[in-house]
């Protein structure tokens, strides 16, 4: 919240105004000095170009990638990667985190081999991937699957674990069935868990969908940095790590709004209540 | 599911009956005992309030009749049938509305949500739900959610709730512990107005000793724990009650006197019998 004191408006009236800029501005501002620095460091030879050209040259070689086919078509490969990933583990994760969190012997016996398995990085299932499927898009996808897979389970775990016994009691007087239960008491509790999950799954997801793509080679825009790496095409390979970056942004961006949306009556988003 | 009343004179019969009830809670390696012996009866259509000391097992009692918990031994029976899970016919108003309404739905979905699950037919149910928030004076209110309310609405959604689900017997587990001193006055005036309009039986735990009196037509003192009935109080305060009058009567004071000696004797740990 930046509301301003109404004492400090008033005061502002009279003399002085010192109000600090709106937070867009100054997040703008930082941009600009990035880029700012971005373009004058190797320009001033304060770096070798050949490592960092100047940011105008990234934005160009940016614009040349955009009018290729092969560009567009890693970055589908690129998205729809990420994207059945993280469909299947959001999926998975839900369903066997509303089973094993619903059921307290599952969630006794299986909490050991989760904590496990969970911290196991996705990075060293690779060669495994590799055996399995070579360098197919499929070999990238068990690491993505893997990888947000545990993200969002564990997410649900604590949000099945959040359920309020009032509520429970509520629901068991009233005689819901369970499915009743699971499905307008449990799953609303556990929904705020399930989307933090998601966000940070789909993060997640897509750092191993470029990890794949590059250690990997399977197609997309991992690929396709390591190629212009390869080829010594260092401007275009920085304009697809901005890509990349972008992309990042957005899909974070998304899931705050998607959390907002379904949360607008949590504590968290609503803002007019009565207390 | 329906609930039949058995064959023989069920008017004379108790509507609930809780016999022997006592509860052990285990813990590691020894058990805490909290409610030792308990018997007593509610006949249909009845009001009963209970009172005792904080700590007297008063929401042990409430959540055993309530089939939420599983006594150590004797029994609850309810219309004939021993109690072991929530029965049908039954609503239970917990003290912590804010926490047993469940925020995601609408004030209206709140009241809807145990109709559907006793599968009442559409047209029916909207009347119903009408009806009950027409009743706690929450007409206006179907479509806000219960967080947009104030302590005392809520309370009394969740009175709709259970009066909308048409329970035989309403219990009510220190409904109004959480709530001002107005609008506890009005919420007691309105579990009278609704129990004599619809002729339900009420279960009221209170630890209030003026609120048992007033609103009962007979108090349970409970004692302190392990707990036991120390005296069942008849109220013979006339039956139109009004906070002025009926507070200000000499018949209240004496009764709420009575009452209030039980409850000092039991924090003081006297026992019937032992």
């Amino acid at each position: 919240m930046t509301a301003v004191p109404a004492h400090a408006a008033e005061r502002g009236r009279g003399g002085r105004r010192h109000r600090p800029p709106p937070a867009w501005a100054l997040g703008l501002a930082g941009l600009l000095c990035l880029t700012a620095v971005l373009e004058l460091a190797p320009r001033a030879g304060l770096v070798r170009e050949r490592f960092l050209p100047p940011f105008s040259e990234m934005v160009s070689a940016l614009a040349d990638q955009a009018g290729t086919g092969a560009f567009w078509h890693a970055l589908l490969e690129t998205l729809r990667g990420w994207a059945i990933g993280l469909a299947i583990a959001t999926a998975a994760g839900i369903v066997l985190g509303i089973v094993i969190g619903g059921v307290p012997l599952l969630r006794a016996a299986l909490s050991s081999t989760i904590e496990f398995l969970r911290p196991i990085p996705s990075v060293a299932l690779i060669p495994l991937a590799v055996l399995l499927y070579g360098t197919e898009m499929r070999s990238t996808l068990l690491l993505v699957v893997y990888a947000s897979f545990w993200q969002v389970l564990v997410q649900v775990l604590y949000g099945v674990q959040d359920v309020d016994p009032v509520a429970r009691e509520t629901a068991r007087s009233y005689r819901f069935r369970p499915l009743t239960q699971v499905r307008t008491v449990l799953w609303p509790t556990a929904l705020p868990y399930v989307l933090t999950g998601f966000r940070l799954g789909a993060a997640v997801a897509l750092i191993l969908e470029i990890t794949g793509e590059l250690v990997i080679g399977s197609p997309g825009l991992g690929k396709q940095i390591a190629v212009t790496q390869t080829s010594g095409a260092v401007a275009s390979m920085y304009a697809l790590v901005i890509v990349v970056g972008l992309i990042g942004v957005a899909v974070n961006a998304a899931a705050r709004a998607a959390e907002r949306q379904v949360l607008r009556w949590h504590p968290s988003v609503r803002g007019e209540a009565v207390s | 599911m329906t609930i039949e009343s058995p064959g023989g004179p069920s008017a004379a019969t108790a509507l609930l009956d809780v016999q022997r009830l006592r509860k052990v809670y285990e813990g590691k390696g020894r058990g805490v005992e909290a409610v030792r012996d308990l018997t007593f009866t509610v006949g249909a259509g009845e009001l009963v309030c209970i009172v005792g000391p904080s700590g007297a097992g008063k929401t042990t009692l409430l959540r055993c009749v309530a089939g939420l918990l599983n006594s150590t031994s004797g029994k609850v029976v309810l219309e004939g049938r021993t109690v072991t899970g929530p029965p049908p016919g039954m609503a239970v108003v917990f003290q912590e509305y804010g926490r047993s309404l469940f925020p995601w739905m609408t004030v209206r979905q709140n009241v809807e949500r145990p109709l559907k699950e006793k599968r009442v037919p559409k047209a029916e149910r909207q009347r119903l739900v009408a009806e009950a928030l027409d009743a706690v004076g929450l007409a206006g209110s179907h479509d806000a959610h219960p967080w947009q309310l104030s302590g005392g609405m809520q309370q009394r959604v969740a009175i709709a709730r259970a009066v909308a689900y048409e329970p035989h017997i309403l219990l009510m587990d220190e409904p109004f512990a959480a709530v001002d001193a107005q609008t506890r006055a009005d919420l007691e005036d309105l579990v009278r107005a609704l129990w004599k309009r619809l002729g339900v039986t009420v279960l009221f735990v209170t630890h209030d000793i003026d609120e048992s009196v007033y609103l009962g037509q007979r108090v349970i003192v409970l004692s302190n724990s392990p707990t036991v009935v120390l005296e069942e109080v008849p109220i013979d305060l006339p039956d139109e009650r009004d906070q002025l009058t009926t507070r200000s009567a000499a018949r209240f004071t004496e009764l709420r006197g009575h009452v209030y000696r039980l409850v000092q004797r039991a924090k003081d740990g006297h026992r019937p019998q032992d």
